[in-house]
Protein backbone atom coordinates (compact mmCIF):
# COMPACT_ATOMS: atom_id res chain seq x y z
CA UNK A 1 0.00 0.00 0.00
CA UNK A 2 1.49 3.42 -0.91
CA UNK A 3 2.29 5.78 1.88
CA UNK A 4 -0.50 8.30 2.51
CA UNK A 5 0.01 12.05 2.88
CA UNK A 6 -0.85 11.65 6.54
CA UNK A 7 1.78 8.98 7.12
CA UNK A 8 4.43 10.99 5.37
CA UNK A 9 3.65 14.21 7.26
CA UNK A 10 3.71 12.37 10.58
CA UNK A 11 7.04 10.83 9.62
CA UNK A 12 8.46 14.30 8.91
CA UNK A 13 7.16 15.64 12.23
CA UNK A 14 8.49 12.59 14.08
CA UNK A 15 11.91 13.05 12.49
CA UNK A 16 11.94 16.69 13.53
CA UNK A 17 10.86 15.88 17.09
CA UNK A 18 13.30 12.95 17.25
CA UNK A 19 10.45 10.62 18.23
CA UNK A 20 9.02 7.35 16.90
CA UNK A 21 6.01 7.67 14.60
CA UNK A 22 4.05 5.64 17.16
CA UNK A 23 4.72 8.33 19.76
CA UNK A 24 2.94 11.02 17.74
CA UNK A 25 -0.77 11.58 18.33
CA UNK A 26 -2.95 13.64 16.02
CA UNK A 27 -4.15 15.97 18.75
CA UNK A 28 -0.68 17.03 19.86
CA UNK A 29 0.67 20.51 19.20
CA UNK A 30 4.16 21.11 17.88
CA UNK A 31 5.03 22.72 21.18
CA UNK A 32 4.04 19.54 23.03
CA UNK A 33 6.30 17.64 20.66
CA UNK A 34 9.18 19.97 21.50
CA UNK A 35 9.32 21.55 18.02
CA UNK A 36 10.27 25.24 18.25
CA UNK A 37 10.00 27.95 15.59
CA UNK A 38 13.17 26.84 13.84
CA UNK A 39 12.00 23.23 13.91
CA UNK A 40 8.72 24.35 12.41
CA UNK A 41 10.43 26.16 9.54
CA UNK A 42 12.53 23.05 8.89
CA UNK A 43 9.43 20.82 8.97
CA UNK A 44 7.68 23.04 6.44
CA UNK A 45 10.71 22.91 4.21
CA UNK A 46 10.71 19.09 4.45
CA UNK A 47 6.98 19.00 3.63
CA UNK A 48 7.48 21.24 0.60
CA UNK A 49 10.29 19.03 -0.63
CA UNK A 50 8.38 15.79 0.00
CA UNK A 51 5.20 16.81 -1.84
CA UNK A 52 6.63 19.41 -4.22
CA UNK A 53 4.20 22.02 -2.94
CA UNK A 54 4.43 25.64 -1.74
CA UNK A 55 3.31 26.07 1.85
CA UNK A 56 2.09 29.61 2.56
CA UNK A 57 3.79 30.36 5.85
CA UNK A 58 5.39 33.50 7.29
CA UNK A 59 7.14 33.05 10.62
CA UNK A 60 6.25 36.62 11.56
CA UNK A 61 2.57 35.85 11.61
CA UNK A 62 1.83 32.12 11.60
CA UNK A 63 -1.89 32.68 12.22
CA UNK A 64 -2.33 34.95 9.19
CA UNK A 65 -1.73 32.20 6.64
CA UNK A 66 -4.27 29.53 5.67
CA UNK A 67 -1.82 26.90 6.77
CA UNK A 68 -3.06 25.84 10.21
CA UNK A 69 -0.21 24.65 12.43
CA UNK A 70 -2.17 24.34 15.67
CA UNK A 71 -1.89 20.53 15.85
CA UNK A 72 -0.53 17.50 14.01
CA UNK A 73 -4.06 16.87 12.67
CA UNK A 74 -4.42 20.41 11.35
CA UNK A 75 -1.06 20.25 9.62
CA UNK A 76 -1.95 16.91 8.02
CA UNK A 77 -5.26 18.24 6.70
CA UNK A 78 -3.63 21.47 5.46
CA UNK A 79 -1.04 19.46 3.56
CA UNK A 80 -3.72 17.10 2.19
CA UNK A 81 -5.57 20.14 0.87
CA UNK A 82 -2.45 21.62 -0.75
CA UNK A 83 -1.63 18.26 -2.37
CA UNK A 84 -5.23 17.89 -3.61
CA UNK A 85 -5.23 21.48 -4.97
CA UNK A 86 -2.04 20.76 -6.83
CA UNK A 87 -3.34 17.62 -8.55
CA UNK A 88 -6.76 19.15 -9.26
CA UNK B 1 40.96 59.52 26.48
CA UNK B 2 40.53 61.34 23.19
CA UNK B 3 37.23 62.70 21.95
CA UNK B 4 36.04 61.33 18.61
CA UNK B 5 34.09 63.31 16.02
CA UNK B 6 32.70 62.60 12.58
CA UNK B 7 34.11 64.93 9.94
CA UNK B 8 32.87 63.32 6.76
CA UNK B 9 30.00 61.14 5.55
CA UNK B 10 29.19 59.39 2.31
CA UNK B 11 26.59 56.93 1.10
CA UNK B 12 24.79 55.24 -1.73
CA UNK B 13 21.60 53.34 -0.98
CA UNK B 14 18.04 52.94 -2.18
CA UNK B 15 17.13 56.43 -0.98
CA UNK B 16 19.89 58.32 -2.75
CA UNK B 17 23.34 58.22 -4.29
CA UNK B 18 24.83 60.61 -1.73
CA UNK B 19 24.22 61.99 1.77
CA UNK B 20 22.11 65.06 0.88
CA UNK B 21 19.75 62.99 -1.31
CA UNK B 22 19.46 60.31 1.37
CA UNK B 23 18.71 62.77 4.16
CA UNK B 24 16.17 64.55 1.99
CA UNK B 25 14.39 61.24 1.38
CA UNK B 26 14.45 60.49 5.12
CA UNK B 27 13.00 63.93 5.89
CA UNK B 28 10.26 63.37 3.38
CA UNK B 29 9.60 59.83 4.58
CA UNK B 30 10.11 58.46 1.09
CA UNK B 31 10.18 54.71 0.49
CA UNK B 32 13.09 53.28 -1.47
CA UNK B 33 11.65 49.77 -1.45
CA UNK B 34 10.13 48.48 -4.68
CA UNK B 35 10.06 45.62 -7.18
CA UNK B 36 13.44 43.93 -7.54
CA UNK B 37 15.08 44.16 -10.93
CA UNK B 38 17.37 41.15 -10.90
CA UNK B 39 17.90 38.03 -12.98
CA UNK B 40 15.42 35.18 -12.32
CA UNK B 41 13.30 37.36 -10.05
CA UNK B 42 10.23 35.41 -11.21
CA UNK B 43 11.57 32.35 -9.39
CA UNK B 44 11.67 34.21 -6.08
CA UNK B 45 8.73 34.29 -3.70
CA UNK B 46 10.02 37.58 -2.26
CA UNK B 47 10.26 40.07 -5.13
CA UNK B 48 10.80 43.41 -3.39
CA UNK B 49 13.86 45.12 -1.99
CA UNK B 50 15.59 48.41 -1.31
CA UNK B 51 17.63 48.28 -4.49
CA UNK B 52 19.98 51.00 -5.72
CA UNK B 53 18.45 52.19 -8.99
CA UNK B 54 19.78 54.51 -11.69
CA UNK B 55 23.26 53.22 -11.03
CA UNK B 56 25.69 52.39 -13.82
CA UNK B 57 29.12 51.21 -12.63
CA UNK B 58 30.70 52.32 -15.89
CA UNK B 59 30.05 55.98 -15.14
CA UNK B 60 32.26 55.65 -12.06
CA UNK B 61 34.77 52.92 -12.81
CA UNK B 62 36.74 51.66 -15.79
CA UNK B 63 36.56 48.09 -17.08
CA UNK B 64 39.68 46.97 -15.30
CA UNK B 65 38.36 48.29 -12.00
CA UNK B 66 34.97 46.64 -12.51
CA UNK B 67 36.72 43.31 -13.05
CA UNK B 68 38.06 43.69 -9.49
CA UNK B 69 35.19 45.52 -7.74
CA UNK B 70 32.12 43.57 -6.68
CA UNK B 71 29.02 45.72 -6.30
CA UNK B 72 29.58 45.96 -2.52
CA UNK B 73 33.10 47.31 -3.17
CA UNK B 74 31.82 49.79 -5.75
CA UNK B 75 29.27 51.13 -3.28
CA UNK B 76 31.94 51.39 -0.61
CA UNK B 77 34.35 53.30 -2.83
CA UNK B 78 31.68 55.81 -3.85
CA UNK B 79 30.61 56.37 -0.24
CA UNK B 80 34.25 56.67 0.89
CA UNK B 81 34.95 59.28 -1.80
CA UNK B 82 32.08 61.45 -0.62
CA UNK B 83 33.15 61.11 3.02
CA UNK B 84 36.87 61.76 2.56
CA UNK B 85 36.25 64.70 0.24
CA UNK B 86 33.87 66.23 2.76
CA UNK B 87 36.45 65.82 5.51
CA UNK B 88 39.02 67.45 3.25
CA UNK B 89 41.85 65.16 4.29
CA UNK B 90 44.85 63.96 2.31
CA UNK B 91 46.77 61.01 3.67
CA UNK B 92 50.51 61.40 3.36
CA UNK B 93 53.68 60.50 5.26
CA UNK B 94 53.40 59.64 8.96
CA UNK B 95 49.70 60.59 9.01
CA UNK B 96 48.97 58.01 6.28
CA UNK B 97 50.84 55.26 8.11
CA UNK B 98 48.62 55.75 11.18
CA UNK B 99 45.29 56.12 9.42
CA UNK B 100 43.27 53.04 8.54
CA UNK B 101 39.93 51.70 7.41
CA UNK B 102 37.59 49.35 9.29
CA UNK B 103 34.43 48.33 7.49
CA UNK B 104 31.53 45.99 8.10
CA UNK B 105 29.93 43.58 5.68
CA UNK B 106 28.07 40.34 6.27
CA UNK B 107 28.38 38.70 2.88
CA UNK B 108 31.10 40.54 0.98
CA UNK B 109 30.95 39.89 -2.74
CA UNK B 110 27.72 37.92 -2.81
CA UNK B 111 26.98 38.92 -6.41
CA UNK B 112 30.37 37.58 -7.43
CA UNK B 113 29.72 34.23 -5.72
CA UNK B 114 26.29 34.11 -7.36
CA UNK B 115 27.48 34.92 -10.88
CA UNK B 116 30.36 32.49 -10.77
CA UNK B 117 28.36 29.61 -9.30
CA UNK B 118 26.03 30.13 -12.24
CA UNK B 119 28.98 29.86 -14.58
CA UNK B 120 30.23 26.57 -13.20
CA UNK B 121 26.99 24.89 -12.05
CA UNK B 122 24.28 26.23 -14.36
CA UNK B 123 26.28 26.84 -17.50
CA UNK B 124 28.58 23.91 -16.84
CA UNK B 125 31.75 25.84 -17.60
CA UNK B 126 35.00 24.71 -16.06
CA UNK B 127 36.70 28.08 -15.90
CA UNK B 128 35.98 31.34 -14.07
CA UNK B 129 37.53 34.80 -14.27
CA UNK B 130 40.97 34.95 -12.60
CA UNK B 131 39.90 37.67 -10.11
CA UNK B 132 36.94 35.90 -8.56
CA UNK B 133 38.65 35.45 -5.19
CA UNK B 134 40.01 39.00 -4.77
CA UNK B 135 36.64 40.30 -5.92
CA UNK B 136 34.42 38.35 -3.52
CA UNK B 137 36.52 38.41 -0.34
CA UNK B 138 34.91 40.27 2.56
CA UNK B 139 37.89 42.58 2.98
CA UNK B 140 38.01 43.60 -0.68
CA UNK B 141 36.15 46.85 -0.04
CA UNK B 142 38.38 47.86 2.90
CA UNK B 143 41.50 47.04 0.90
CA UNK B 144 40.40 49.06 -2.13
CA UNK B 145 39.53 52.03 0.10
CA UNK B 146 42.99 51.80 1.66
CA UNK B 147 44.60 51.75 -1.80
CA UNK B 148 42.46 54.59 -3.12
CA UNK B 149 43.23 56.91 -0.20
CA UNK B 150 46.70 55.72 0.86
CA UNK B 151 45.57 54.46 4.27
CA UNK B 152 48.44 52.41 5.68
CA UNK B 153 47.39 51.96 9.30
CA UNK B 154 45.14 49.38 11.00
CA UNK B 155 42.68 48.10 8.40
CA UNK B 156 40.30 45.15 8.40
CA UNK B 157 36.74 44.00 7.89
CA UNK B 158 34.25 42.96 10.53
CA UNK B 159 31.55 40.40 9.76
CA UNK B 160 28.87 40.09 12.42
CA UNK B 161 25.81 39.79 10.20
CA UNK B 162 23.40 42.67 10.84
CA UNK B 163 25.67 44.30 13.42
CA UNK B 164 28.80 44.38 11.19
CA UNK B 165 28.82 48.14 10.59
CA UNK B 166 28.20 49.02 14.22
CA UNK B 167 30.96 46.69 15.34
CA UNK B 168 33.27 48.20 12.69
CA UNK B 169 32.49 51.77 13.71
CA UNK B 170 32.93 50.79 17.35
CA UNK B 171 36.44 49.56 16.55
CA UNK B 172 37.29 52.80 14.75
CA UNK B 173 35.93 54.75 17.73
CA UNK B 174 38.05 52.75 20.18
CA UNK B 175 41.21 53.22 18.13
CA UNK B 176 40.88 56.99 18.05
CA UNK B 177 39.66 57.31 21.62
CA UNK B 178 42.66 55.36 22.89
CA UNK B 179 45.05 57.64 21.01
CA UNK B 180 46.23 54.84 18.72
CA UNK B 181 45.38 56.83 15.60
CA UNK B 182 43.98 60.24 14.63
CA UNK B 183 41.71 59.28 11.75
CA UNK B 184 39.83 56.16 10.72
CA UNK B 185 37.62 55.57 7.71
CA UNK B 186 34.73 53.37 8.82
CA UNK B 187 31.21 52.21 8.03
CA UNK B 188 29.95 49.32 5.98
CA UNK B 189 28.46 47.95 2.84
CA UNK B 190 26.26 45.15 1.54
CA UNK B 191 24.98 43.96 -1.78
CA UNK B 192 23.17 40.65 -1.69
CA UNK B 193 20.15 41.50 -3.81
CA UNK B 194 20.79 38.77 -6.33
CA UNK B 195 18.94 35.50 -6.93
CA UNK B 196 21.02 33.43 -4.52
CA UNK B 197 21.16 36.16 -1.90
CA UNK B 198 17.41 36.64 -1.73
CA UNK B 199 16.66 32.92 -2.11
CA UNK B 200 18.75 32.17 0.98
CA UNK B 201 16.76 34.70 3.01
CA UNK B 202 13.45 33.39 1.74
CA UNK B 203 14.23 30.08 3.38
CA UNK B 204 14.01 31.56 6.85
CA UNK B 205 10.40 32.65 6.28
CA UNK B 206 10.94 36.01 7.91
CA UNK B 207 10.76 38.18 4.78
CA UNK B 208 7.82 40.39 3.88
CA UNK B 209 6.40 40.16 0.39
CA UNK B 210 4.88 43.65 0.43
CA UNK B 211 6.53 46.18 2.79
CA UNK B 212 8.76 46.74 5.81
CA UNK B 213 6.51 48.07 8.59
CA UNK B 214 8.56 48.18 11.79
CA UNK B 215 6.62 48.34 15.07
CA UNK B 216 3.27 48.24 13.26
CA UNK B 217 0.92 45.52 14.56
CA UNK B 218 0.43 44.25 11.00
CA UNK B 219 4.17 44.00 10.23
CA UNK B 220 5.04 40.81 8.42
CA UNK B 221 8.77 40.71 8.10
CA UNK B 222 11.94 42.31 6.87
CA UNK B 223 12.85 43.62 3.43
CA UNK B 224 16.43 43.53 2.21
CA UNK B 225 18.27 46.61 1.01
CA UNK B 226 21.72 47.28 -0.44
CA UNK B 227 24.28 50.04 -0.46
CA UNK B 228 26.99 51.53 1.72
CA UNK B 229 27.74 54.34 4.10
CA UNK B 230 31.24 55.44 5.06
CA UNK B 231 32.41 58.00 7.61
CA UNK B 232 35.56 59.79 8.64
CA UNK B 233 36.06 59.40 12.39
CA UNK B 234 38.63 61.86 13.70
CA UNK B 235 40.32 62.87 16.92
CA UNK B 236 38.51 66.00 18.14
CA UNK B 237 41.70 68.01 18.73
CA UNK B 238 43.02 67.06 15.29
CA UNK B 239 39.75 68.10 13.65
CA UNK B 240 39.59 71.32 15.64
CA UNK B 241 43.18 72.28 14.86
CA UNK B 242 42.55 72.05 11.13
CA UNK B 243 39.16 73.80 11.36
CA UNK B 244 37.18 70.79 10.13
CA UNK B 245 33.38 70.78 10.20
CA UNK B 246 32.16 68.31 12.80
CA UNK B 247 28.92 66.49 12.00
CA UNK B 248 28.54 64.81 15.38
CA UNK B 249 30.55 63.32 18.22
CA UNK B 250 30.74 59.60 18.93
CA UNK B 251 30.75 59.21 22.70
CA UNK B 252 30.12 55.60 23.58
CA UNK B 253 30.04 52.04 22.35
CA UNK B 254 29.08 48.71 23.82
CA UNK B 255 28.83 45.19 22.52
CA UNK B 256 27.31 42.08 24.04
CA UNK B 257 26.54 38.50 23.10
CA UNK B 258 23.22 36.83 23.93
CA UNK B 259 24.86 33.41 24.10
CA UNK B 260 21.43 31.86 23.65
CA UNK B 261 20.01 31.35 20.17
CA UNK B 262 21.31 31.58 16.59
CA UNK B 263 18.30 33.56 15.32
CA UNK B 264 15.93 34.55 18.14
CA UNK B 265 16.85 37.87 19.77
CA UNK B 266 17.22 38.26 23.53
CA UNK B 267 15.87 41.18 25.50
CA UNK B 268 18.66 40.87 28.07
CA UNK B 269 21.45 40.89 25.47
CA UNK B 270 19.99 43.95 23.75
CA UNK B 271 19.37 45.76 27.04
CA UNK B 272 22.93 45.11 28.22
CA UNK B 273 24.30 46.61 25.00
CA UNK B 274 22.06 49.68 25.29
CA UNK B 275 22.88 50.33 28.93
CA UNK B 276 26.53 49.55 28.24
CA UNK B 277 26.69 52.25 25.56
CA UNK B 278 25.11 54.77 27.94
CA UNK B 279 27.59 53.91 30.65
CA UNK B 280 30.55 54.04 28.27
CA UNK B 281 29.38 57.46 27.06
CA UNK B 282 28.83 58.76 30.58
CA UNK B 283 25.28 59.70 29.60
CA UNK B 284 22.21 59.55 31.79
CA UNK B 285 19.13 57.83 30.44
CA UNK B 286 17.16 61.05 30.28
CA UNK B 287 19.74 62.69 28.02
CA UNK B 288 18.85 60.38 25.12
CA UNK B 289 16.32 62.06 22.85
CA UNK B 290 16.33 59.61 19.97
CA UNK B 291 17.19 55.99 19.25
CA UNK B 292 17.71 54.72 15.76
CA UNK B 293 16.23 51.28 16.22
CA UNK B 294 17.38 48.02 14.75
CA UNK B 295 13.65 47.78 13.88
CA UNK B 296 13.71 45.07 11.23
CA UNK B 297 9.95 44.70 10.92
CA UNK B 298 9.97 41.09 12.08
CA UNK B 299 7.59 40.03 14.83
CA UNK B 300 10.44 38.92 17.07
CA UNK B 301 12.91 41.78 16.73
CA UNK B 302 10.57 44.69 17.19
CA UNK B 303 8.84 43.50 20.33
CA UNK B 304 12.12 42.36 21.89
CA UNK B 305 13.82 45.65 21.06
CA UNK B 306 10.95 47.72 22.51
CA UNK B 307 11.00 45.62 25.66
CA UNK B 308 14.76 46.12 25.99
CA UNK B 309 14.41 49.89 25.55
CA UNK B 310 11.58 49.99 28.10
CA UNK B 311 13.72 48.00 30.55
CA UNK B 312 16.75 50.25 30.22
CA UNK B 313 14.97 53.62 30.10
CA UNK B 314 12.08 53.09 32.51
CA UNK B 315 9.74 56.11 32.44
CA UNK B 316 12.01 57.96 30.03
CA UNK B 317 11.19 55.31 27.36
CA UNK B 318 7.87 57.10 26.90
CA UNK B 319 9.58 60.43 26.32
CA UNK B 320 12.25 59.51 23.81
CA UNK B 321 11.70 58.93 20.09
CA UNK B 322 12.68 55.68 18.40
CA UNK B 323 12.38 55.08 14.68
CA UNK B 324 13.43 52.51 12.13
CA UNK B 325 14.65 53.89 8.83
CA UNK B 326 14.73 50.33 7.46
CA UNK B 327 11.13 51.06 6.53
CA UNK B 328 12.60 53.34 3.82
CA UNK B 329 15.95 51.88 2.75
CA UNK B 330 15.40 48.26 3.70
CA UNK B 331 17.73 46.13 5.78
CA UNK B 332 21.26 46.53 4.47
CA UNK B 333 22.41 43.60 6.63
CA UNK B 334 26.13 44.23 7.27
CA UNK B 335 25.87 47.80 5.95
CA UNK B 336 22.74 48.76 7.79
CA UNK B 337 24.21 50.41 10.90
CA UNK B 338 26.30 52.71 8.72
CA UNK B 339 23.36 54.00 6.67
CA UNK B 340 21.34 54.35 9.87
CA UNK B 341 24.09 56.46 11.44
CA UNK B 342 23.10 59.11 8.87
CA UNK B 343 19.70 59.41 10.55
CA UNK B 344 21.50 59.97 13.87
CA UNK B 345 23.63 62.74 12.35
CA UNK B 346 20.47 64.34 10.93
CA UNK B 347 18.81 64.20 14.35
CA UNK B 348 21.76 65.78 16.15
CA UNK B 349 22.90 68.31 13.55
CA UNK B 350 19.67 69.27 11.80
CA UNK B 351 17.15 68.59 14.56
CA UNK B 352 15.10 66.35 12.28
CA UNK B 353 14.01 62.89 13.36
CA UNK B 354 13.63 60.39 10.52
CA UNK B 355 10.27 58.61 10.62
CA UNK B 356 9.23 54.97 10.69
CA UNK B 357 7.18 54.83 7.51
CA UNK B 358 4.59 52.20 6.61
CA UNK B 359 3.23 52.41 10.12
CA UNK B 360 -0.43 51.41 10.10
CA UNK B 361 -1.55 49.86 13.38
CA UNK B 362 -0.29 50.37 16.93
CA UNK B 363 1.12 47.24 18.57
CA UNK B 364 0.74 47.10 22.36
CA UNK B 365 4.07 45.24 22.46
CA UNK B 366 5.78 48.18 20.73
CA UNK B 367 4.14 51.01 22.64
CA UNK B 368 6.86 53.65 22.18
CA UNK B 369 6.96 56.88 20.16
CA UNK B 370 8.12 55.38 16.87
CA UNK B 371 7.81 58.67 14.94
CA UNK B 372 5.16 57.17 12.67
CA UNK B 373 5.17 58.04 8.97
CA UNK B 374 6.31 61.66 9.17
CA UNK B 375 9.62 63.19 10.13
CA UNK B 376 9.60 65.44 13.14
CA UNK B 377 11.53 68.52 14.19
CA UNK B 378 13.07 68.11 17.61
CA UNK B 379 16.22 69.27 19.30
CA UNK B 380 18.09 66.28 20.66
CA UNK B 381 21.41 66.32 22.47
CA UNK B 382 22.29 62.64 22.46
CA UNK B 383 21.20 59.57 20.52
CA UNK B 384 21.79 55.84 20.33
CA UNK B 385 21.87 53.53 17.34
CA UNK B 386 21.10 49.85 17.81
CA UNK B 387 22.19 46.80 15.86
CA UNK B 388 21.26 43.29 16.96
CA UNK B 389 22.61 40.52 14.75
CA UNK B 390 21.64 36.95 14.06
CA UNK B 391 23.91 34.94 16.26
CA UNK B 392 22.96 37.16 19.18
CA UNK B 393 25.74 39.71 18.71
CA UNK B 394 24.68 43.22 19.70
CA UNK B 395 26.43 46.55 19.13
CA UNK B 396 25.16 49.98 20.19
CA UNK B 397 26.80 53.36 19.56
CA UNK B 398 26.08 56.57 21.47
CA UNK B 399 26.45 59.98 19.84
CA UNK B 400 26.15 63.63 20.84
CA UNK B 401 25.70 66.97 19.23
CA UNK B 402 28.92 68.98 18.83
Amino acid sequence: MPETVKQRVIQIIADQAILEVSDISMSQTLEELGIDSMGLVESIFAIEEAFDIQVPFNANDPEASDFDISSVASIVSAVEKLVADQTA
Amino acid sequence: MKRVVITGAGTINALGHNVPATLEAMREGRCGIGPLEIRDVERLSVQIGGQVHGYDPETHFNRQQISLYDRFTQFTLLAAKEAVEEAGLTFEGEFATQSGVVLGTAGGGVNTWDENYRTVYEEGKNRVHPFVVPKLMNNAAASHVSMEWNLKGPSFTVATACASSNHAMGQAFHMIRSGMTKVMITGGSESMLCFGGVKAWEGLRVMSKDACRPFSANRNGMVQGEGAAVFVFEDYDHAKARGATMLAEVVGFAMTSDASDIVMPSKQGAARAISGALKDAGLNRDQIGYINAHGTGTAANDKTECAAVADVFGHHADELMISSTKSMHGHLIGGTGAVELLACIMALRDGIIAPTIGYEEPDPECALDVVPNEAREAKVDAVLTNAFAFGGLNAVLAMRRV
